[in-house]
């Protein structure tokens, strides 16, 4: 979970924001006026000041928000001045945007506002269209609206150059002024409310949001204009009303509720894709007519509401074609306001003691939830001498003050007063040190109105602050003795602080609050909540995982001691006999077995695992299949320490997965089995797992030489290699290299041979691995108990709509007879309606409805249609008079949560990534790591070390255009592919300056646009659009960009160069192959060190589609020396040559990294 | 880094290399050669002793067998005790192997249990484990198992099964997050010193306001002596597995790891040798 905010106001105006990892209320420091409200959503909160004007903070991150300007200077030439910037008088201007029709000097370029900085001064962008121009990036014409070319020619009588200069947004965390002005002039009245959302309506322009706002006159202005590049937006629009709004409540999506004067509610209705402000309201009444709605509060497909006395109404039949909902629940509860935030979770105030609740239990299938709970934690303000006490007194004062221990303890403490213990601060000094803290006056004075006698809930949060910091403490704080003298002195600390006037402001009252851009669900862990759970959560913490306790030296003694021990009383005696000889275990089930002759289909077989040890200890076992053929009983069997590699197999109808042995990898026919029930599956899987495991020796995290690798569906495997890998010259034959799973679920896969591992997930989150083991089935002994955490994936599952024009009705769902289904699969040949199409297997959950899908390549019109002559052929996204057929494509979200030894890299979300091969001798070098966010920036890592995976920061590397494809090779190499296809080379990157200097334009080859690039040792290899490899000749250390591109061969559809320069591709179209769609890998031969470019092909064995178990998809990006698209004979060996030289020349620092493609 | 479940396999594969000697004044038909073996610390000694018996069966008449026992430097060895705490408790500190002397005379009735047969093992067995989760779960836990279950625990232990064992025994380690810990923590104290065989209390993992136990704690209500003052020397050891863990460590998290198959912490509190 990355962390986010929950953020809030008190009444007196101060804004404080909670992290979902803190434990505490972080006063905003530099908001220099008292808020009113606050709206937040993740990249940013907005809010409204105690002047009455709307304020943005927008949270800074390591990509920042750049936008580029742009202009055009033009020329025409004549013969007396050659080129120059007299132009006739039917000319464009000499400066001018792209299309020429507006008047663009330099000088009219001015920052939108004051939080606005230039970047750098304007520059001539030399890049056209991928190809480098001449020096001066000029591009040349016949005249003006024309085409232009990067070449004069004899003919070119006009030319132009593109002028680029960029700007950055630099009030990031800070509160930035948005001046109130309407289109025509400043607003007539300040504002009262204000509510963002809406990020959901549309993709386009990245980054939208709504802002709605509420005057004190009861008007309510719509902000035009917000994205990314935009934060602040441009304008306010008046929207019109039906009477006076008091607040107005917007949601993620299309839902936008306000409350009017009289109380009753009004729903926005119409609110799309193109139109985010809407078209027209429609009332609603209160839920209790004698007291109207005072409050509203709406998120994806809920509303809340609050009336004049204080009840809570929850809005049933909320859904996206019914924003009106149909009828007003009543909930427990009473709060003054309520505020819905990210996943539909609800946030209130509550009306007795103005306390942050959180609605637990609220899921997709129970919106409304079940219970309110307290946020219960400090104010920074709060924390104030104890922060400075010892540990061991913290930790023992909560234990003093939780539960019902309250005043009655305080009591009895306070005649004991000078603690025998020197505590650390004295209570004299420490509240004279809180009281300067608490320097705002405001507070100095309402503060003592505010302490009541002892037991008020203000203890409670006594309570919590103590316990929390036990909790961070852990049990270095847990100290017998010690501890009953040394809480006397915090307590008498305490009860001091209550006796004075100014320290007594214990109990925030809270004014406001805003989830939105907090994203917790209910299964979130949040240590937010009441005393008793955070003590309990604590305990179970220290006691379960040891987290915080892992470097205890308690249990680093444990450890050492044993393997002491282990040494003492075995590593002499090992030749003794063992007392217990070792019998057979034997685990019986039932399942169905694909049966291996024709006709195939499932039967029902009895299953039994034996499982024994070995002649050399070791344990063993033997898989049996007991089936029935011809009445007679037969069995099949196979040898666990034969088993390859075990596999889940997706299926929406059966639990299925297959078992492979080098014999049966060889046949392509490995033994399929379907369990009952999932639960009967993972656990057949997690023991047949720990049992091919145990009978090969490997037992706890991979190794840092780990072959990784993902399967087509997202399963992480691990192959530890062997020592008889590199073997001579026998070496154990590829087929039978063993893979076994590691949890969680991940779309490509990074590592370098120091055991250091990144991950992305189809959703683009990154993930680093942790070192742990285990996860996802593997439970129990197979898992490890730490570095195992929640790993979540989302991705799309897309259907097209497709519809044939006829000349009476226009488009229709009446195809012709040998047209596709109406409802299918991109190929059209399977049929996929919207109620048939089901989530890829049991795992994923739909999260969300049918969606129409713009994104879609070729562009679309406004309600998503594409546009061609005829079905199998390119679509566009409008209609021409020859267009006959029409799509659109529909996309649904589904949800994956399992666990596994991967934690998230927060925030930016990646498309590529990419390590190093070799590097890092010690463990704190830093590792360098490149990758391209998913937006196309281009970042460096700082900070990845062994130590310290994950590393620190991001620093982005600036790029004038989106960048696709990254590769780091040895020597620090760095190239990548431009989304324009050029292709480019990073200079001077160096251990010093890990991000480089400056970006070289590599002209790409004639014509062509490059779409994937990847770097070995010293070769540089790249794919274009159209298939073809391209060897980039010259390189040396001196002229690292090289100087040609030398073609090597087509239907290439990808390329991986290995650390010692060994070249792989998957092909296309091979000779041979039955599938033009999946592929076939390819081995380059004769790769010397004076013949880079290799010979010829080695032809692998292409794969034949839909026989899913057979095809483990893995693919490689950058260094990756192992592909795995088939379990085929021929391919392990090839895959056993690269394997060897890597082992026989790299003896370290050699890099394996491999990443996967999905063929659908 | 190493995870907690290193802990519980490298308790649970514990073994400690003993040379099983007949008593000298044993009848036999030619001289009995001593007999090695890797004894596992988690069993029982009759359970584990069968090749002995073979062995010495072989040297022996029919007639001068009566029921096998053991001692070590003249104490009987109690086969209802886990070997590893024979071990710690009585030969901690003496050189390896271990060397016990098999009797086949004499059966010292007082100190020790008959054993018939591993169903009396067995029995002795479950009745612990049963015994520990009514401290921990108000027996509820083991009375939620079948019968099969129980059977699975004590073949895990009978015939060396890791997992087969902590398959089921994990249910037993299992306790409700929100009380932090079991209820009570089943442990026993044994003492060379001492008249009595054990110390066995009721001792929660939480103290009433909310802090966790360690094993110090523990000590210092059950067996203060235990307990180092500041200015003098160990005078004892506390010993469980071979190891002497910190006084700090919580004793949740030993009863978790550190205990016997039978759910008990067995602490062995031995004098500190004096070198």
């Amino acid at each position: 979970m990355p962390v986010s905010l929950l953020w809030a106001v008190d009444v007196y105006g101060r804004v404080y924001s909670l992290s979902t990892r803190g434990q505490q209320w972080e006063q905003c420091r530099d908001a220099v006026l008292e808020f009113k409200r606050v709206t937040a959503v993740q990249q940013c909160c907005w809010g409204i000041a105690c002047d009455h004007h709307i304020y943005l903070n927008v949270h800074s991150s390591d990509v920042p928000i750049r936008y580029q300007e742009e202009t055009f200077e033009n020329q025409r030439w004549n013969p007396m001045d050659n080129f120059s910037d007299r132009l006739l008088p039917s000319d464009r201007w000499q400066w001018s945007n792209i299309t020429g029709l507006e008047h663009q000097p330099l000088d009219s370029f001015f920052l939108p506002s004051t939080n606005w900085e230039w970047e750098g001064d304007w520059y001539i962008d030399e890049n056209f269209g991928g190809e480098p121009t001449e020096k001066e990036g000029w591009t040349y014409a016949i005249d003006f609206p024309a085409t232009y070319t990067k070449d004069k020619k004899w003919n070119s009588c006009v030319r132009r150059r593109r002028w680029i200069r960029y700007r950055r947004y630099k009030a990031t965390d800070n509160w930035a002024t948005i001046p109130s002005e309407g289109r025509s002039g400043p607003l007539p009245d300040p504002f009262n409310d204000i509510s963002c959302g809406g990020w959901e309506i549309s993709e386009e322009p990245r980054g939208r949001l709504s802002l709605w706002a509420v005057s004190l006159q009861g008007k309510v202005w719509f902000r035009e204009g917000i994205h990314h590049h935009s934060p602040e937006g441009d304008g306010w629009e008046e929207v019109s009303l039906p009477g006076e709004v008091v607040q107005i409540s917007c949601g993620p999506g299309d839902l936008v509720w306000a409350v009017l004067w009289e109380g009753q509610l009004i729903v926005r209705e119409g609110i799309t894709r193109d139109c985010p402000r809407g078209s027209s309201w429609v009332v609603v009444d209160s839920p209790n007519p004698e007291a109207g709605a005072i409050h509203v509060a709406v998120g994806d497909n809920v509303v809340w509401a609050v009336t004049k006395d204080n009840k809570v109404w929850y809005r049933r039949g909320i859904n996206s074609y019914n924003p009106r909902g149909s009828g007003w629940i009543g909930m427990i509860g009473e709060m003054v306001m309520i505020n819905v935030g990210l996943n539909d979770q609800v946030w209130g105030i509550s009306c007795e003691d103005r306390a942050v609740y959180f609605r637990q239990g609220v899921t997709s299938n129970e919106l409304s939830g079940k219970a309110w709970k307290a946020v219960n934690v400090p104010r920074d303000g709060d924390i104030r001498s104890h922060s400075s006490a010892s540990s061991s007194s913290l930790h023992s004062a909560g234990c003093f003050f939780s539960g019902e221990v309250r005043a009655q303890s305080v009591m009895r403490a306070c005649p004991s007063s000078p603690p025998p213990d020197p505590p650390p601060v004295d209570p004299d000094e420490a509240s004279l040190r809180e009281a300067d803290a608490k320097s705002p006056p405001l507070a100095l004075v309402l503060s003592p109105s505010l302490s009541g006698g002892p037991g008020d809930p203000q203890w409670s949060n006594v309570d919590l602050e103590e316990t929390q910091t036990h909790l961070a403490v852990g049990p270095a704080g847990v100290r017998g003795d010690a501890a009953d003298t040394c809480s006397l002195s915090s307590v008498a600390t305490y009860t001091l602080c209550q006796e004075e006037p100014y320290g007594a402001d214990e109990h925030p009252l809270w004014a406001w609050v805003s989830g939105g851009g907090c994203g917790v669900d209910c299964h979130s862990q949040l240590n937010w909540f009441n005393s008793a759970t955070a003590l309990s959560s604590s305990v179970q913490s220290m006691s379960l995982s040891i987290s915080p306790a892992q470097t205890a030296a308690w249990r680093k003694q444990i450890f050492e001691q044993l393997s002491e021990r282990s040494k003492r009383e075995m590593d002499n005696f090992k030749h003794y006999e063992q007392a217990i000889e070792q019998s057979v275990w034997v685990k019986k089930g039932a399942m169905q077995w694909w049966r291996d002759w024709k006709p195939h289909k499932w039967v029902d077989v009895r299953f039994a695992l034996e499982q024994f040890s070995g002649p050399e200890g070791n344990q063993d076992g033997i898989l049996f299949l007991y089936y029935n053929f011809n009445e007679e009983k037969k069995y099949l069997h196979a040898f666990i320490n034969e088993v390859t590699i075990l596999v889940p197999v997706l299926n929406d109808s059966k639990h299925t997965f297959a078992v492979y042995t080098a014999e049966r990898t060889k046949q392509r026919w490995p033994i399929r089995l379907a369990a009952a029930t999932e639960l009967e599956m993972h656990d057949w899987l997690a023991l047949l797992s720990v049992s091919c495991c145990d009978s090969r020796g490997i037992q706890g995290p991979p190794s840092k030489q780990a072959l990784w690798s993902v399967t087509c569906k997202g399963d992480v495997f691990v192959c530890e290699p062997s020592p008889s890998l590199e073997a001579c010259p026998y070496p154990t034959p590829c087929d039978q290299m063993f893979w076994h799973q590691v949890g969680g679920h991940l779309r490509l896969v990074e590592c370098n041979s120091l055991g250091v591992v990144w991950g992305v997930g189809y959703d683009h989150t990154v993930w680093v691995y942790t070192g742990g083991y285990g996860g996802g089935f593997l439970q129990g002994l197979a898992s490890s108990t730490d570095n195992i955490y929640t790993q979540t994936d989302v991705k799309c599952v897309y259907i097209y709509e497709n519809q044939r024009w006829n000349p009476v009705t226009g488009y229709t769902n009446r195809g012709l007879p040998t047209d596709r289904y109406m409802w299918s699969d991109a190929t059209g040949l399977q049929e996929c309606t919207k109620a048939n199409t089901k989530p890829p297997s049991p795992h994923w959950t739909w999260v969300a409805d049918w969606a129409i899908d713009y994104g879609i390549s070729g562009g679309t019109d406004r309600e998503g249609w594409q546009y061609a002559a005829d079905f199998p052929t390119s679509y566009h996204g409008h209609k021409t008079l020859k267009d006959f057929v029409r799509r659109r494509r529909w996309a649904r979200k589904c949800k994956l949560t399992t666990t596994g030894p991967w934690q998230e890299v927060p925030p930016i979300p990646l498309s590529d990534v990419t390590i190093i091969p070799c590097g890092a001798q010690s463990i704190v070098e830093p590792i360098p790591l490149w990758a391209i966010s998913n937006k196309g920036d281009v970042l460096c890592r700082l900070g990845v070390t062994l130590l310290t995976p994950a590393g620190t920061s991001w620093l982005h590397v600036g790029t004038d255009q989106p960048f696709k494809s990254i590769s780091i090779g040895g020597a620090n190499q760095v190239w990548a592919i431009a989304r324009d296809g050029s292709a480019f080379y990073r200079g001077s990157v160096t251990a010093q300056s890990p991000s480089g200097d400056c970006w070289y334009h590599i002209p790409s080859p004639v014509r062509q646009k490059l779409q994937q690039v990847s770097v070995g040792r010293t070769s540089v290899y790249t794919v274009d659009q159209h298939g073809n490899l391209w060897f980039r000749q010259g390189l040396t250390p001196s002229c690292p960009q090289g100087s040609s591109w030398e073609h090597i061969s087509n239907n290439v559809r990808k390329v991986s160069v290995g650390p010692l320069d060994q070249v792989w591709i998957i092909a296309d179209k091979v000779q041979g192959s039955h599938s033009l769609s999946c592929g076939t890998v390819c081995h380059r031969l004769g790769v010397q060190p004076m013949e880079p470019k290799g010979q010829s092909w080695d032809y692998g064995i292409g794969v034949r589609p839909l026989t899913l178990p057979l095809t483990l998809t893995h693919q490689p990006i950058a260094h990756g020396a192992f592909t795995v698209i088939c379990l085929s004979p021929e391919w392990f060996v090839s895959v056993m040559a690269t394997v060897k030289s890597l082992y026989v020349h790299v003896p370290r620092g050699t890099v394996f990294s491999i990443a996967f493609l999905c063929y659908s | 880094m190493a995870d907690d479940k290193d802990v519980l396999r490298d308790v649970w594969f514990g073994r400690i290399p003993t040379c099983f000697t007949l008593y000298q004044d044993e009848i036999t038909e030619r001289e009995a050669e001593p007999f090695y073996l890797l004894l596992p610390r988690m069993s029982y000694l009759t359970l584990v002793t069968d090749k002995v018996k073979k062995h010495f069966l072989k040297v022996m008449k029919a007639e001068d067998i009566e029921e096998m026992w053991f001692d070590f430097e003249g104490t009987s060895l109690k086969w209802h005790y886990p070997i590893g705490l024979l071990f710690d408790l009585h030969a901690s500190n003496t050189a390896l192997p271990w060397s016990i002397t098999v009797h086949f005379k004499n059966f010292p009735k007082c100190d020790l249990l008959h054993c018939p047969s591993n169903s009396v093992i067995e029995a002795h067995f479950m009745s612990s484990i049963k015994e520990a989760d009514a401290l921990k779960h108000k027996s509820q836990v083991i009375n939620d198992m079948q019968k099969k279950d129980h059977k699975q625990l004590w073949m895990g232990l009978q015939n060396d099964k890791f997992d087969q064992f902590w398959a089921m025994n994990r249910k037993l380690m299992e306790y409700p997050t929100e009380e932090g810990g079991f209820r009570y923590i089943p442990f026993r104290i044994y003492l060379t010193m001492s008249d009595r065989p054990f110390i066995q209390k009721l001792f929660r993992p939480i103290s009433p306001d909310g802090h966790t136990h360690t094993l110090g704690d523990l000590l210092k209500e059950v067996y203060p002596v235990a307990i180092p003052n500041d200015d003098e020397s160990k005078r004892y050891q506390v010993v469980i597995h071979g190891i002497e863990p910190l006084l700090e460590t919580p004793l949740q998290w030993l009863s978790e790891h550190l205990s016997h198959p039978d759910n008990f912490l067995h602490i062995s509190v031995i004098p500190a040798p004096s070198d």
